[in-house]
């Protein structure tokens, strides 16, 4: 059974005389104990509010509406009190986040905010906290932790910042660890360190992840299984290797199509996706994607495209998919009109 | 530009030793504002100014040549109906309308100066605090008890915003009777509406930054971050207001002094009370509204000055 199930979760932000904003719209994946799941996607196509949603960190406003259900080893989080929910953060599921210095107090030393987390749930106090503190930063590979500890966040590197954010994260050996861009607010040398670290915690502790992000370097480095989003739903979910292999929704073939190639010849220009997230189809309309598509067909428009089950266990919401390399690709309607 | 290896194998120690400087200096976000603050001539001033204030409020009264209740001219018969003798050798500054010597009253008035400010501007830190803390904690944390309460309390402040505040300040004094206390406490109470406000905004503002949403991701309790992650990183901008109000409150003080609601034992010198008393000579002898009044504004500039100066030290925009 999968550690989180997520089902047809769906986040609402109401505002009095204007429409809904479904920034998340039936979204379903599962993370399975001890794996890599990658969410992708570009800005604003509602993975970080996904994440939140499932921590239950959105902003309380009149107006939002969470649904479906998002099942953490047999209890649905959505469902939890307040009280309930507390206990399970940091010690079940655990976040880290995009910005480490805003995330980390800049008043206080890194060491009272680790302690803080071992005193809130595992009841250490004093020299003991202090002692396991020292312990779980040189896990996160910070040199002199006894010295760290006592120093404000201002003191440390953008790198070191986000150790001692992912130190405090693993500090209750969580089963299920969401990171929400970890490596985006850091520089490329630094990102592969953190991501080693990432890698390597997961492998020691059999914590699983959940990794949000839009860079598809990262995806390619970690995830087992990847979903894609595109306007706050799953487009695409595959294993890495097929999903980089033969991507079939367009716009996980425009992902990759756009990124930046060394190999690419001088002079050859960069493959963006035409338009932007902003245009948007509502999906009760039809495909989200299909104003930015290349493989835009009538069927495209006014219904929503259906997730298509594939018969190598991966999944697309898309009626005209890209073929698979040696299948004869279906006559496209206005090719036979 | 290529350097010989000495030059370059130089310049790598030299760099490499101030980084090492670098690692040590300047630890909490306190003691990096105190580093600017010194770097500020404004700040210095201010201090210099307050420094000397301190000091001729502490150790003034045992130095100053005579005693503030002495009546001096008249004993003399130097005081006569419209008749206020000025500076002499003896007297630097002459003498009051009783005949005392205006130089030692200044002295000793400092100090009654000094504690109307200073304890009239914690009354309101105190109490603007506690309502504002209580209030900033309940709207940026709590759920729908916590901005009712915070409604509740900021209609109150509300309330107490909308006198005037020497009208306010006046009918405090007025229903508990004029004394030093009365006044102590009115202008602490009109100061409690700004510190209330203030630290509330900060506090809401910080209750929607990343490391209070990492905190709460890490399950730490909603009061635990209130007090330790909220609160601390709201006080700032209170402090300097404390420093500003302080300015103001001596000349609330002394505004109230004047008005007559003041300290009615006019033995003991204060600058309000003073400037009050002077108002009656201003035709014969205009120096004695002058001295208090002069001595009133290099404290309330010096205050400024250090308040504005802590104002930018402590502004994160302004930290590199």
């Amino acid at each position: 059974m999968a550690l989180l199930e997520v089902e047809d979760l769906s986040v609402t932000f109401a505002r009095r005389g204007q429409r809904a904003v479904h920034a998340v719209d039936g979204v379903s994946f599962s993370v399975d104990a001890g794996e890599v799941v990658g969410l992708v996607g570009e800005s604003g196509c509602g993975k970080s509010v996904t994440s939140l949603a499932i921590m239950g960190l959105l902003p309380k406003q009149p107006g939002l509406s969470v649904g479906g259900k998002a099942v953490f080893d047999g209890t649905d989080l959505l469902q939890l009190d307040d009280r309930s929910r507390r206990d399970i953060r940091g010690r079940d599921i655990a976040m880290i986040f995009q910005d480490p210095l805003s995330s980390l107090n800049p008043v206080i030393p890194i060491g009272l905010q680790v302690t803080e987390v071992l005193t809130r749930h595992r009841g250490m106090k004093g020299e003991t906290a202090a002692k396991e503190a020292a312990a779980l930063l040189d896990r996160v590979g910070i040199p002199d932790p006894k010295r760290r500890l006592k120093e404000y966040p201002h003191q440390l590197s953008g790198g070191m910042r986000q150790r001692a954010l992912i130190a405090m994260a693993v500090a209750c050996q969580p089963r299920l660890l969401i990171a929400d861009e970890p490596t985006t607010a850091l520089d490329v040398t630094i990102q592969a360190q953190i991501l080693e670290l990432l890698k390597d915690l997961v492998r020691d502790s059999g914590t699983a992840l959940l990794m949000i992000t839009h860079d598809l370097g990262v995806v390619a480095g970690m995830c087992d299984t990847v979903n894609v989003l595109y306007g706050g739903r799953v487009v695409e979910t595959a294993r890495r290797r097929p999903l980089f292999r033969q991507p079939r929704h367009p716009y996980t073939v425009g992902l990759l199509g756009s990124v930046p190639r060394l190999d690419a010849g001088r002079g050859e220009k960069l493959n963006p996706i035409p338009g932007s997230v902003r245009d948007l189809l509502p999906w009760p309309d039809g495909c989200a994607f299909a104003p930015r598509c290349a493989r835009r067909t009538d069927e495209c428009v006014g219904e929503p495209p259906e997730l298509v089950h594939a018969h190598d266990g991966r999944s697309y919401r898309c009626v005209n998919p890209e073929p698979l390399p040696g299948m004869v690709p279906a006559p496209r309607e206005e090719e036979s009109a | 530009m290529t350097l010989s290896p000495g030059k370059k194998r130089e310049k790598i120690d030299r760099l490499s030793e101030l980084a090492a400087r670098d690692d040590e200096r300047g630890v909490s976000l306190w003691q990096e504002a105190f580093r600017r603050l010194r770097g500020n001539p404004a700040a210095i001033v201010g201090a210099i100014i307050l420094a000397l204030f301190v000091l001729v409020a502490v150790v003034g009264p045992f130095l100053v040549p005579y005693a503030a209740t002495d009546t001096i001219g008249i004993r003399e018969g130097l005081i006569k109906p419209g008749v206020i003798p000025g500076p002499t050798g003896d007297h630097w500054f002459g003498y009051d309308h009783q005949g005392r010597d205006e130089f030692s009253r200044m002295i000793v008035g400092a100090r009654q100066t000094l504690l109307v400010g200073v304890v009239s501007t914690l009354i309101g830190l105190a109490i603007g605090a506690l309502i504002g803390g209580v209030s900033g904690a309940a709207a940026g944390l709590g759920g729908r008890w916590g901005r009712w309460i915070d409604t509740t309390l900021m209609r109150f402040i509300d309330m107490l915003l909308a006198m005037p505040s020497l009208l306010l300040a006046v009918s405090i004094a007025a229903l508990l009777g004029a004394s030093l206390t009365t006044v102590m406490i009115a202008v602490g109470v009109v100061s409690v509406p700004v510190f209330a406000r203030l630290l509330r905004g900060s506090m809401i503002s910080q209750a929607n930054s990343d490391y209070v949403l990492a905190a709460t991701s890490l399950g730490v309790k909603k009061s635990k971050i209130a007090l330790t992650h909220v609160v601390p990183n709201s006080l700032a901008p209170v402090i300097v207001q404390a420093t500003l109000t302080l300015a103001t409150a001596i000349i609330e003080a002394a505004a109230l002094s004047f008005l007559g609601l003041g300290n009615p034992d006019t033995a003991v010198p204060e600058w309000g009370v003073m400037l009050a008393d002077a108002q009656q000579y201003l035709g014969i002898r205009p120096s004695l509204a002058i001295y208090p009044a002069v001595a009133i504004i290099i404290t309330a500039l010096g205050f400024t000055l250090l308040g504005e100066a802590m104002r930018e030290a402590l502004d994160p925009k302004l930290r590199k």
